[in-house]
C-alpha cells in the first residue's frame, strides 16, 4: 500500500512538474487569479475549522502544518 | 512576491496582482497571513467568533483577531490572537452499562453517575485557551521568499509551544513555486491530578477519598497499589516538514499538491480516557486508563485546486492521511462561491471524512485476557465517517469593509468495530455519534 502510494505521488509529480512549462499565464492574464477570492488560503476560516478538525477526529494538517497546539477533549 | 517587475509597480491591476499572489504565497507557505499590498500599508484586520456546540456534549465558543501589516515592499508582519472557551461533556472510553455507573472525575475531584445505557460522559471539560501567532514573511531573492514564525498556545492544563520557517521559490514565469516547510512544537500536559499510569485502575467507591486520591505518591501503601503513582505533567514534541508545490494552470485555475511528514514523541495518550474491562457476561468488572504509543509518523498528500467561472468559484481539495498507528484517513473538500452581483456571495459547503481505527483501538477490554500493550477506546481514534454541510453568505457594506456569516453541521458516526458484545453488552450502544452546529460571524477592515 505504501509502495502504491509513494508511486503515484512520484508519477503525479513527475506528471505536473513536466507539464508545467506548457502551464500558466502571462503577467496580463491573472485578471481572475489576482481576485482576493481565489486565494488558495481561506484564512481565518481555515484555522478555526483545523481547531475544530483537530480536535475531533485522528488527522490534522495536509493544506499546512497540522502541529502541537492544544490539549483539546 | 511573485511578481516584483517595479516599472509596474504603479500600475493597479499589477499591485492587485500581487495582493492576490502574497495571500497565495502566504497559503502555500502554510500561514494564515493575509496581506492585500495596500499603499497605504495600514494594518489589514480580520476578525471572527465561532460558536460549536455539540447536542449534549461540548460547547465551544472561539474569537479571534488577526491583523497583518506591510512594512516596507512585500515585508509582512501577521499577528493572531485567538482565545477560546470550551465546556461541557466528552465520552470518557467507558462502555454503557445495564445498570448505573460510577466514575471518578479525571481531577480526582469527585464523582459523578451514568444512567443505565447510556454512553458515559464526562462532564466536567471547562477550559479557556490563549493563542498567539506572529509570522513575518520577505523577499529573499527576486524569486524567493523566507517566512518566519513562533506559535503560543496556553489554557490551563496544557502549554504548546511552536516555530516554523519556510521557503518559497518561483520559476516558470512565477507560474510554478515550490516551497520547504518545517515547524517544531513542544507541548507539556499537566491535568489536574496528575497523569495517570498506564492501565492504572480508577480509584471508586468506599476506596476513593478526594484528598488522599489527589494526594497519592509512590509511598501510599494504605488504599493504593504501587502502580498508581503519578507524574504532575509530561511532554511531547511535534516535528513537521511540509513541500509544497503550486501552479498557475490558466486564466482561471490555480493547483497545489503538498506532501507533508509529522513526527510526534511523547506523552500521546489521553488522561482524561479509560477502558472498560468486561467480564464474560458483559458487565464492568474495572476502568483503566488508556496507553497509546509515545511515538506517532504521520504523512498525508494533498491536493487543492481552484476554477473561476464566470459567475462562480469553486475550491476542491483532497487529503489522504496515514500513519504508523495504522490510522488511514480520506478528506474531501468542497466550496462553490456563487456572486450574487458584485459585492455579495452565497457559498455552500459540504465535507466528507473517513478514518480507519488505529491498530490499538478496541471499545473494551475482556477481564478473561491479558492486558495489550497499548489499548484505547477514544472514539476520535476509532473507525469512523463525518460530514460537513453548510453555507457562508458574505457581503462588502456600505463603508467598504467585508461582513460574512456561516452556518454548518457536522455530524459524526463512528463505525461499529465488530467487536463481539457479550451478555449485557448485546443491544447496547457502544458506537454513538456526535452531532454540532457550527456558526461564525466574521469582519474584516
Amino acid at each position: 500500500m505504501k509502495n502504491k502510494v509513494k508511486l503515484t505521488l512520484l508519477l503525479t509529480t513527475s506528471l505536473v512538474a513536466s507539464g508545467c512549462t506548457s502551464l500558466g499565464v502571462q503577467p496580463w492574464e491573472r485578471d481572475l487569479l489576482a481576485k482576493k477570492e481565489m486565494a488558495l488560503s481561506n484564512g481565518i476560516d481555515d484555522s478555526l475549522d483545523d481547531h475544530i478538525y483537530f480536535s475531533k477526529e485522528a488527522s490534522s494538517g495536509g493544506r499546512s502544518f497540522g502541529g502541537g497546539g492544544c490539549g483539546c477533549n | 512576491m511573485q511578481l516584483t517587475d517595479k516599472a509596474n509597480s504603479k500600475n493597479k491591476p499589477t499591485a492587485n496582482i500581487k495582493a492576490a499572489l502574497t495571500m497565495a504565497t502566504c497559503a502555500l507557505l502554510g500561514t494564515d497571513a493575509i496581506a492585500q499590498g495596500k499603499d497605504d500599508k495600514a494594518w489589514d484586520i480580520d476578525t471572527a467568533v465561532l460558536y460549536y456546540g455539540e447536542t449534549d456534549r461540548v460547547t465551544a465558543t472561539e474569537a479571534v483577531i488577526s491583523g497583518t501589516k506591510e512594512f516596507e515592499d512585500d515585508h509582512f508582519l501577521n499577528l493572531k490572537f485567538t482565545v477560546d472557551v470550551l465546556t461541557g461533556a466528552s465520552a470518557n472510553g467507558a462502555v454503557a452499562q445495564p445498570n448505573v455507573q460510577t466514575f471518578t472525575r479525571p481531577s480526582g475531584n469527585g464523582q459523578f453517575d451514568v444512567a443505565a445505557g447510556e454512553t458515559p460522559l464526562d462532564d466536567t471539560f471547562r477550559d479557556t485557551r490563549l493563542q498567539l501567532n506572529a509570522q513575518w514573511t520577505q523577499p529573499w531573492t527576486d524569486n524567493s521568499r523566507v517566512s518566519a514564525g513562533i506559535h503560543l498556545s496556553k489554557e490551563y492544563d496544557y502549554l504548546s509551544l511552536g516555530l516554523n520557517t519556510n521557503l518559497a521559490f518561483d520559476f516558470n514565469n512565477k507560474n510554478s513555486t515550490l516551497s520547504f516547510g518545517v515547524s517544531h512544537f513542544k507541548d507539556t500536559f499537566s491535568p489536574e491530578g496528575g497523569i495517570p499510569e498506564p492501565f492504572e485502575p480508577m480509584v471508586l467507591g468506599a476506596y476513593f477519598d478526594e484528598d488522599d486520591y489527589k494526594n497519592r505518591d509512590d509511598d501510599d501503601d494504605d488504599d493504593y497499589s504501587e502502580n498508581q503513582r503519578l507524574v504532575s505533567e509530561d511532554n511531547k514534541s511535534t516535528t513537521d516538514l511540509l513541500i509544497g508545490f503550486t501552479q498557475v494552470i490558466n486564466r482561471r485555475m490555480l493547483m497545489q499538491l503538498n506532501y507533508s511528514h509529522s513526527l510526534v514523541d511523547g506523552y500521546l495518550s489521553d488522561p482524561f480516557k479509560v477502558l472498560s474491562i468486561v467480564s464474560s457476561d458483559g458487565l464492568t468488572q474495572d476502568l483503566v486508563y488508556e496507553n497509546r504509543p509515545d511515538k506517532r509518523t504521520k504523512q498525508s498528500v494533498y491536493w487543492q485546486t481552484k476554477y473561476h467561472f464566470d459567475n462562480s468559484i469553486i475550491d476542491t481539495s483532497y487529503r489522504y492521511m496515514w500513519d504508523d498507528w495504522d490510522i488511514k484517513s480520506h478528506t474531501v473538500d468542497t466550496r462553490f462561491r456563487y456572486f450574487l452581483g458584485d459585492d455579495s456571495y452565497i457559498e455552500p459547503h459540504i465535507r466528507y471524512y473517513h478514518q480507519q481505527a488505529a491498530e490499538f483501538y478496541q471499545p473494551f477490554l475482556n477481564a478473561d485476557e491479558a492486558l495489550p500493550e497499548f489499548a484505547s477506546a477514544d472514539y476520535r481514534i476509532g473507525e469512523m465517517s463525518a460530514y460537513t454541510i453548510g453555507f457562508k453568505y458574505g457581503t462588502k457594506l456600505d463603508n467598504g469593509h467585508d461582513f460574512s456569516f456561516r452556518l454548518e453541521y457536522y455530524a459524526q458516526r463512528p463505525t461499529d468495530a465488530g467487536f463481539a458484545q457479550p451478555g449485557a453488552l448485546a443491544g447496547l450502544d457502544l458506537y454513538s455519534g456526535v452531532d454540532a452546529i457550527v456558526a461564525q460571524v466574521s469582519y474584516s477592515f
